[in-house]
């Protein structure tokens, strides 16, 4: 037996110890982001969830000015949590269409009445099809989509003061 | 009081280790033979100081002391005294106390009994344990005190997690653990004998029972697990290659493999540098596994208590133990003699067959467990799981199955190929039998079960051959050990098989009144009723279950927790002697029907037997194994006394 | 996009009350055809539930899990190969979505890694016997 080779298990195993180590220290980013950024939005209609106001249709993301679309639902509570932001942005003038997931028009609307309204247009999606569409793992997520239906940005759980900026600035790329 | 003098017991045990590690030092080093004679003493003073401390944390959990931090934290009065008591090594502070009492306990037992190991090899073993018992006290001591007191006590204790309020999961957690002491205990045993350069049969022979009881314990708590995953996940899957499993599985293969290979060694002085090589990597696997399962590296459906501090520390003394130990391996193995040839068709070669194949196993779940992270380290996200395991493993294990059969009808060191074929003659027929029976399944079924199936029923035959024209009141009891744990084997790969070719799956949703047909039964849907627990509420669904003229009626329920506020699956199991009926009430649908989950699960019940069979195997050979030690030690004092010619 | 058109028509399809009534239709019920209903089963056990802490959506109860057992199916059922969905959901989530990580470079040391163990095991045991032998 080749006198090196002996060493090849304490080797391995300090590679294994070094890993381990790292991986532990460094706690992992165990966010799962969507591939659909940079890609075109995948077409889909969504039935309006409130009388008030119409669901989403494809055309709306080819009209040459960008829109944010969040997912959502009544029932997530860090989805509460980003509506004063989600306000925010509403203010300055960016439309937000709203994918409603597994919800039912009495609690959304007790949810905007409660939370605040921001939204232009909420489009229902009771199987999530279209937030697996667009490759979202959760709720809530925001897509910035520039105004040819191109998804340019993802923005995983509750949007908060400081990611404000960084939203309008994707939002101004788009143009 | 009590609490204080678990303390002080704590650290004087403490103390003792250290005493027995510097003793052990000096004595050897200095050879000092008044020093050496003195190690044995200690360990067993030290093993029975560590017990006492034990006893006192279990004495304080039964009494529900809540002046206790750890009590007050993990208990509370209401609780039924066996979870009571449960309680004790239920969290982490008193799993580590029972780690190092068994472990104590375990040195103590060498120190009394083991006397056929060199005296200078033993004492070096005993050196190892006390230098593995202090890591653990250390931590004990200096950050998770057990006995820690808090002042004002609370009016009453928190309670355990109520999916962990089972008597299976009560016994759970010693179990595991007294597999990982007694491999951390043959570990030291190689580690002693890599010190004295003494790797011999006798050494072999010491460790054997440890590695075979160790093996013993992890096979029940790894069929003890599987089973409870199986009816408490609630979707009839037994086995779900998450990591917390494989942390459990890892050091199972290796002391599989270790108590093939250390048998080579005690009979036929081979294998030396392997033996000693696989006991240090089957420490290694058990702490690399609770490592895995504490620090929550990784993510798993039974992550729980996850604590970086504890994790850091778990990981320093595990590169400290198995870094130094590989590091020793290295510096020494190269002196130790080389250890005796055999045949390319011999017993040896069979188990050296059985090591490689199932270090190949081990290590495609070591490197399948750690991958994530590895790519996680280059920036990907992936997921390995069933069907990577399932690929890479599934024939592996298929040809392990093979080798299985063949072993032990090869004999020691040379055969004949064509004698050896001519033993096989049983078993083949047995293949061929099981393939004409399946071939009107066959379409339906995928080749890795089928293959299984086959091989099986090959290997049931063959594992009882070596019974075959011998005088079964004269066989030895670790040949019957042996024996039935190889037809374990064939019963557990005949379950798994026979429950992934021939499951049959109902996913409905019923009214009140309807039914459906789920494999030989008829499940009909009475209704449901509400339920109610000590410390929950629920529904159950009335579920008449009938085949041929009989009719069974199961409740599946849904439970709903308030603290914490959890809804958990009770599954509802018909066990029959053909396989089990598995059901489950799932949510109501909006148009008043109510989900079923549904599975006739033909012969499932043979993956637990067999896992059963396999351990009891291991304790015919481990009390066959440590009956004859006893016996040819008590004749040969005989012999020394004169009373025997 | 035809490929995307598929869901689209199905979405478009189904009853106005699918609100919550119907939305469980496959994620908790199979399909007729139980040699669809077998594609379908051995897709979902290897698909990974993303919100869970490692299972497949096979076996979990989250409500994530359910829609993809839906999408699962019913895509099955319009006729779409496994494949397929596997390459549509891999497309939005990466290879983090299948326990059986596709071959590529950064999964080629993991699929090699069985081979590699056991050539190094047989040239190990073999060396030994041979030399044992002698």
């Amino acid at each position: 037996m080749k006198r090196w080779l002996l060493w090849v298990p304490l080797l391995v195993f300090a590679g294994v110890v070094l890993l381990v180590a790292m991986e532990m220290h460094r706690p992992a980013d165990r966010t799962v982001f969507s591939r659909m950024v940079g890609k075109d939005l995948p077409a889909f209609d969504l039935k309006p969830m409130l009388a008030d106001r119409p669901g989403i249709e494809p055309a709306l993301y080819h009209q040459g000015k960008p829109r944010l679309v969040n997912i959502f639902a009544s029932w997530c509570v860090p989805c509460a949590a980003e509506a004063p932001e989600l306000a925010e942005l509403a203010k300055r003038g960016v439309a937000i269409d709203a994918v409603a997931v597994r919800d039912t028009p009495e609690d959304v609307g007790a949810f905007l009445k409660r939370w605040g309204d921001p939204y232009a247009r909420i489009g229902s999606d009771p199987m999530g099809r279209v937030q697996l569409a667009l490759g979202s793992s959760g709720v809530p997520e925001t897509f910035v989509i520039d105004g040819k239906g191109k998804i340019v940005k993802q923005h995983v759980g509750p949007i908060r003061e400081d990611d404000i900026p960084g939203i309008l600035a994707a939002l101004e790329d788009a143009r | 009081m009590i609490a204080e003098t678990g303390l002080v017991l704590l650290w004087l045990a403490a103390s003792l280790a250290l005493l027995q590690l510097a003793m052990a030092i000096i004595g050897l080093r200095f050879d000092r033979a008044d020093i050496i004679s003195a190690v044995r003493p200690v360990a067993i003073v030290q093993g029975l100081l560590t017990a006492l401390a034990m006893g006192a944390l279990i004495l304080l959990f039964a009494r529900t002391d809540l002046s206790v931090l750890l009590v007050a934290e993990n208990s509370n009065v209401a609780k039924p005294m066996l979870y009571k008591i449960a309680g004790a090594w239920g969290n982490h502070e008193g799993s580590m106390l029972l780690w190092v009492t068994i472990l104590g306990l375990s040195g103590a037992g060498i120190a009394l009994f083991e006397r056929r190991l060199a005296e200078r090899t033993l004492i070096a073993t005993l050196g190892a344990q006390a230098l593995i018992s202090i890591g653990f006290f250390a931590f004990l001591l200096l950050s998770s005190n057990p006995f820690a007191r808090i002042w004002p006590p609370p009016a009453d204790g928190r309670g355990l997690n109520p999916l962990l309020q089972d008597p299976g999961l009560a016994f759970h957690p010693p179990t595991l653990y007294f597999g990982y002491v007694g491999l951390s205990v043959a570990f030291s045993f190689a580690v002693g004998a890599l010190v004295m350069r003494d790797v011999t049969p006798a050494f072999a022979r010491a460790m054997r029972p440890w590695a075979l009881g160790a093996w013993l314990f992890l096979t029940l708590g790894i069929t003890a697990g599987s089973y409870w995953a199986y009816y408490e996940l609630g979707w009839g899957g037994w086995w779900f290659w998450d990591p917390v499993e494989n942390a459990s599985l890892m050091p199972w293969l290796a002391a599989t493999a270790l108590l093939h290979s250390v048998t080579v060694l005690a009979t036929r002085d081979g294998l030396r540098a392997w033996t000693v090589m696989l006991a240090v990597v089957a420490f290694s696997m058990s702490m690399i596994g609770t490592f895995l399962v504490r620090s929550g590296v990784l993510t798993s459906v039974h992550a729980f208590a996850v604590d970086p501090e504890r994790g850091s520390f778990l990981l320093a003394l595990l590169a400290l133990y198995i870094g130094g130990a590989l590091a020793l391996f290295a510096l020494r193995i190269g002196s130790v003699r080389q250890g005796a040839l055999f045949d390319p068709v011999s017993r040896e070669a069979g188990l050296v067959l059985n090591n490689l194949l199932l270090s190949v196993i081990l290590g495609v779940v070591l490197i399948g467990t750690l991958y994530p992270l590895v790519a996680q380290g280059m920036g990907v996200q992936l997921s390995v799981g069933k069907p990577f395991f399932d690929k890479t493993i599934g024939p592996v294990a298929l040809i392990l199955m093979v080798a299985l059969a063949f072993g032990p009808l090869l004999r020691w060191r040379s055969d004949d190929p064509r004698a050896l074929l001519r033993r096989m003659r049983a078993p083949v027929a047995a293949a061929l039998f099981a393939l004409g029976m399946l071939v009107p399944f066959a379409r339906g079924i995928s080749v890795l079960p089928l293959i299984g199936l086959i091989l099986a029923a090959a290997l049931a035959v063959a594992s009882i051959l070596p019974l075959w024209g011998r005088n079964l009141r004269r066989t030895p009891l670790f040949t019957w050990g042996m024996v039935i744990a190889h037809l374990g084997v064939a019963v557990a790969v005949a379950g798994m098989a026979s429950e992934s070719a021939f499951t049959r799956e109902r996913l409905v949703a019923l009214h009140i009144g309807q039914g459906v047909q789920v494999g030989p039964y008829r499940v009909g849907f009475a209704g449901v009723r509400p339920e109610v627990g000590d410390n929950w509420s629920g529904i159950g669904g009335v579920l008449t279950v009938s085949r041929g003229g009989e009719t069974v009626t199961l409740i599946p329920q849904q439970r709903y927790f308030s603290d914490p506020v959890t809804t958990t699956n009770e599954s509802a199991i018909l066990t029959v002697a053909d396989g089990q009926l598995y059901t489950v009430l799932g949510e109501r649908n909006p148009d008043g029907r109510w989900q079923l989950r549904l599975w006739w699960k033909p012969l499932v019940t043979l993956i637990w037997l067999g896992g059963g069979m396999m351990a009891l195997g291991g304790l015919l050979a481990l009390i066959g194994r440590v009956g004859r030690e006893w016996r040819t030690k008590r004749r040969r004092r005989r012999i020394e006394m004169g009373y025997l010619p | 996009m035809k490929r995307l058109a598929l869901p689209l028509t199905l979405l478009a399809a189904l009853p106005a009350t699918a609100q919550t009534g119907d939305s469980d239709r496959y994620a908790y019920s199979q399909l007729r055809d139980p040699a669809q209903e077998a594609k379908a089963r051995d897709l979902m056990e290897e698909l990974r539930c993303l919100v869970c802490q490692g299972q497949s959506i096979a076996d979990s109860d989250a409500d994530m899990a359910a829609d993809m057992r839906a999408l699962v199916r019913e895509r099955i059922a319009a006729g779409e190969k496994p494949d397929d969905i596997r390459r549509w959901l891999i497309e939005r989530y990466g290879d983090y979505v299948t326990y059986d990580p596709p071959l590529g470079w950064a999964t080629a040391p993991l699929w090699l890694a069985p081979f590699l163990l056991l050539g190094a095991g047989i040239w190990l045991a073999t060396r030994s016997i041979r030399r044992r032998r002698r």
